[in-house]
């Protein structure tokens, strides 16, 4: 009984600690690593609001300057850029991953390496305007991480 | 008895490896490239001259005997860039033992941020068998001309980022073009493709 009775009470705790924290739940979060010297990085996760917000800002003691951006392909050509702010609508799980949105390091003040973990504080705005900080560490994972077809493990026919 | 069907007697005789390495690279088949574009028709990349972090100077040339894949970028990219270099490693996995002729080779468009050191570093870190290659603005803007690949600098607060083409450009034994790979393909789509090419080489 005992391996069992262990995970439902831990489970309780969950559900009865989580309202009462945030309503925006942070999945998978990690940091890419950098080589030495190098100015700038990105961060990724996975976002979920339980009502309509949207992430405003993002601050971090690694780095200079914290964007918000947007990655775009048009045609063969990428772009990268800052938004404003990124919409998180209720219950909808937004990725920030290597193929749209991440939170863009700027300025790096120390290089990144694998087993470090990069304090985020995320800025969390509801539909009414009031704000909330999040804060999170994100595990530092290698440079080769987030080729999309290694980490959902699909195929395309 | 006609030329021709003499000819073909032959070839029957020497067999699919006497074949092979009779018509090697010499001809140029119609590849039938699944995922990627076939760029055999294009003559780019001809002339340029870079250089890796030692100065040691490359040319096109300079990876005759292998299967180039060349592709642009700058170590400040956060998602295009270092996803474009994971296929790279992931796509040489899938290849097997024929993912040793494949010479990966990174070009950086941000010469003026980049420096060798950084660069070498920051490619090498993915597969210390890949080749990062830089040279004065003048020399990657002609390079990048010779390629047919945009670049522009996008300011971003007091720093700037760099939009650029995302193609791999594959080449054959001999340095010409064959093979335009998108950044949308996957590891296993690229790997496929390649060993098409690899048919010719």
């Amino acid at each position: 009984m005992l391996p069992i009775r262990k995970p439902l009470a831990v489970l309780a705790l969950c559900a009865a600690a989580l309202p009462a924290l945030a309503q925006t739940t942070v999945e998978n979060a990690w940091a890419r690593a950098s080589v030495a010297n190098q100015h700038s990085s990105g961060a990724f996760m996975t976002l979920t609001s339980d009502t309509d917000a949207k992430l405003v800002a993002v601050q971090s003691p690694v780095a200079k300057d914290v964007q918000i951006h947007e990655m775009k392909m048009n045609g063969d050509v990428m772009t990268m850029g800052p938004v404003s702010s990124l919409d998180l609508p209720a219950g909808k799980a937004v990725s920030l991953d290597a193929n749209g949105y991440h939170v863009m390091l700027m300025g790096l003040v120390h290089q990144l390496k694998q087993g470090q973990e990069v304090p985020l504080t995320l800025v969390i705005e509801d539909a009414k305007g009031n704000k909330e900080n999040l804060e999170i560490k994100a595990p530092v994972r290698s440079l080769t991480e987030g080729e999309p077809e290694m980490k959902h493990g699909h195929v395309h026919q | 008895m006609n030329d021709l069907l003499t000819r073909r007697k032959v070839l029957a005789g020497l067999g699919l490896a006497g074949l092979a390495a009779l018509t090697g690279c010499d001809t140029s088949p119609k590849l039938d490239f699944k995922y990627g574009k076939d760029l055999s028709n294009k003559i780019l990349g001809r002339s340029f001259k870079l250089q890796d972090v030692h100065g040691d100077t490359y040319a096109l040339s300079s990876f005759y005997g292998s299967m180039p894949m060349v592709f642009f970028g700058f170590t400040q990219c956060p998602a295009i860039c270092p996803t474009t270099l994971a296929r790279a490693v992931q796509i040489k996995k899938l290849m097997g033992r024929d993912g040793d002729f494949l010479k990966v080779v990174f070009i950086t468009l941000d010469p003026e941020r980049d420096t060798p050191q950084v660069l070498e570093d920051y490619v090498k870190a993915f597969d210390p068998t890949f080749t990062a290659l830089s040279g004065t603005p003048e020399q990657i803007a002609a390079t990048a001309k010779e390629f047919g690949v945009f670049y522009e600098k996008v300011p971003l607060g007091d720093s700037y980022t760099v939009s650029h083409s995302s193609t791999s450009f594959v080449f054959d034994s001999r340095g010409r073009l064959h093979l335009g790979l998108s950044h949308s393909l996957t590891a296993k789509e690229c790997a496929e493709d390649l060993l098409t090419l690899m048919e010719i080489c």
